[in-house]
């Protein structure tokens, strides 16, 4: 569907060139939800930029769906743009216009005939959860309502790609979760192809199949999610996933528990998929002569599966533990001894 | 009661130079105002990373507009006299006051129109280009009417200066309340003249100010 090849980006700034985006190599299939996730500076935000031609690359090539993006302009490329649309963290939406005029732009721009327009917007209303407050203009709506808007006219003129450039990172917590439910159901309903960029692993985890991690303008780490959240590789890979797993506070708890209990040993367990829901704890207890102090538990549901990392310390003689280790093990839970 | 206030003034010629400075004003704000919008808009497209960028015609532009925003207006109707008298076959009357009175305030106006487009949020007409938007619409669609009430802001400060210009353009005949009251007020001391010929353009002026300001809340919907 999506294809980037040896896709480079260099920016003269005047004072020496940057290299936004480097050698980058990706393939989107249809129907995905592709997550890349790096942090501000990394490049994300010229490479989604690239996708619709709104960057040209300094060299390597966009194909979307057998047309070359890159390589296009003019009537092409406006073309092409109707097909691959976008929304935006600032929502971007004309201010001049009520929620239906703003919906009703990119049909405009598709010459899509009045009468014909009208229908289109009463739906795309529905599909958002705007109804009641097509006259409203920008400014009277919430940040969650105006990226609604921004959604209803992304999706205005049937794209098969939806282009998200940190579209969540300036609402609220749970408008966040209410915007990528939005989405979740519109890639499931319409078999949308979403390709998104985000600093948040949190949006990653709860709605993408896949991501790449950038750093750098490289793209460092590339996997189904579930894949690297259980096992990161990268430094900074590691740090994304621990926005979600860890907080601050079990840190504390882990130093403090350390100073009280030298001899425990404390360990990480990382449950996939069935396993998050088996009693493995109360097997262990009842199996070996240990006691067990948990720290820190926590479960993820991503779009491949659960995903929980449970922090335990283990007290006992250096025997059972190792014991208690293998059986852990041996039911296939992934452990990490904590230094 | 008003006739003993102003015994001088003949009523007659009052309104005659009333509606020639109306005239005037509405006639040069007009062309003014395209004129303006279209200097605003090169200077705006054409800047460096705009979507005409072109650093000549930027230039041009740009150069075009700062040298007859500068020149005092007195100095450009004498300096414009024999194009007036090649544009409009007369330096006489209201109608060769206007390619000065534009010439004047069309680079004045071009200058707030390129602030007023410089406001718009870039994301927005990012977001227009996404969606296959071609330059002209950007124009018609976004640029417009996203900067509407700075644009009718400008223009209503721009059509008061024009009020005054149109008094001066009195030097060379133009006609209208600013000839009246200089030649039959100042000239042949007769203050009431001068006085009410004041209040005619004091009103216009205020008449201006009211319709701009209320037009300019009417398109604002920030």
């Amino acid at each position: 569907m999506i294809e980037l090849k040896e896709l480079s980006k260099v920016f003269d700034t005047g004072k020496g060139s940057l290299k936004a985006v480097d050698d980058v190599n990706l393939s989107i299939s249809s129907g995905e939800i592709f997550g890349i996730i790096g942090y501000s500076g990394a490049g994300k935000s010229t490479l989604i930029r690239l996708l619709n031609g709104l960057e040209k690359p300094t060299s390597g090539s966009v194909t979307i769906s057998g047309q070359n993006i890159s390589a296009s302009k003019g009537q092409d490329l406006r073309k092409a743009r109707q097909k691959v649309s976008m929304i935006f963290q600032h929502f971007n939406l004309l201010w001049s216009r009520t929620v239906k005029e703003n919906i009703e732009f990119p049909l405009e721009i598709a010459g899509v005939p009045k009468s014909k327009r009208d229908a289109r917007v009463l739906e795309l209303v529905e599909l958002v959860g705007l109804a009641g407050r097509e006259n409203a203009y920008p400014s009277q709506l919430s940040g969650g309502q105006k990226q609604r808007v921004g959604i209803a006219r992304a999706l205005a003129n049937d794209p098969e790609v939806l282009l998200c450039d940190e579209a969540t990172s300036a609402l609220d917590p749970q408008t966040t979760d209410s915007i990528l439910e939005l989405l979740v159901d519109i890639n499931k309903r319409l078999g949308l192809t979403i390709v998104l960029i985000t600093h948040e692993m949190h949006v990653i985890r709860k709605i993408c199949h896949r991501v790449a991690v950038m750093e750098g303008g490289r793209v460092v780490e590339l996997g189904d999610v579930l894949t690297v959240f259980q096992a990161p590789q990268q430094e900074i890979t590691k740090r994304f996933v621990a926005q979600v797993t860890d907080t601050e506070d079990s840190n504390e708890t882990i130093k403090h528990l350390r100073e009280l209990y030298p001899t425990g040993e404390l360990v990480k367990l990382i449950f996939v998929g069935d396993q998050t829901e088996q009693p493995i704890l109360t097997k262990l207890i009842r199996k070996y002569p240990v006691d067990i102090n948990i720290v820190h538990g926590n479960i993820s549901h991503t779009q491949r599966g659960a995903y929980g990392t449970l922090i335990i310390q283990i007290k006992g003689t250096q025997p059972e533990i190792a014991q208690a280790l293998a059986f852990l093990n041996e039911e296939s839970i992934q452990t990490e001894v904590m230094a | 009661m008003i006739e003993s206030l102003f015994p001088n003034v003949d009523w007659d010629n009052m309104w005659e130079a009333t509606l020639e400075t109306l005239y005037m004003t509405a006639m040069s704000t007009f062309f003014t105002f395209v004129i303006g919008l279209v200097l605003g808009i090169i200077l705006f497209l054409t800047a460096p990373k705009q979507l005409w960028a072109n650093s000549i015609v930027n230039w041009l532009t740009g150069a075009f507009v700062n040298i007859f925003r500068s020149i005092p207006f007195i100095i450009l109707i004498i300096l414009l006299i024999p194009f007036t008298k090649f544009m409009i076959g007369t330096i006489r009357g209201p109608n060769a006051a206007l390619p000065a009175l534009i010439i004047g305030a069309a680079p004045f106006y071009a200058r707030m129109v390129l602030i007023a487009l410089k406001e718009i949020d870039k994301g927005v007409i990012e977001a227009a280009r996404s969606m296959g938007a071609t330059t002209w619409t950007i124009i018609r669609k976004v640029l417009l009417p996203e900067s509407k009430p700075a644009l009718i802001s400008g223009i209503t400060v721009t059509a008061i200066a024009l009020v005054g210009y149109t008094a001066m353009a009195g030097i060379i005949g133009a006609g209208g309340l600013g000839t009246l009251a200089f030649l039959d007020g100042f000239q042949r001391s007769r203050e009431d003249v001068t006085l009410m010929a004041t209040i005619l353009i004091l009103v216009i002026v205020f008449a201006i100010q009211f319709i701009g300001d209320r037009l300019t809340v009417k398109s604002d919907k920030r």
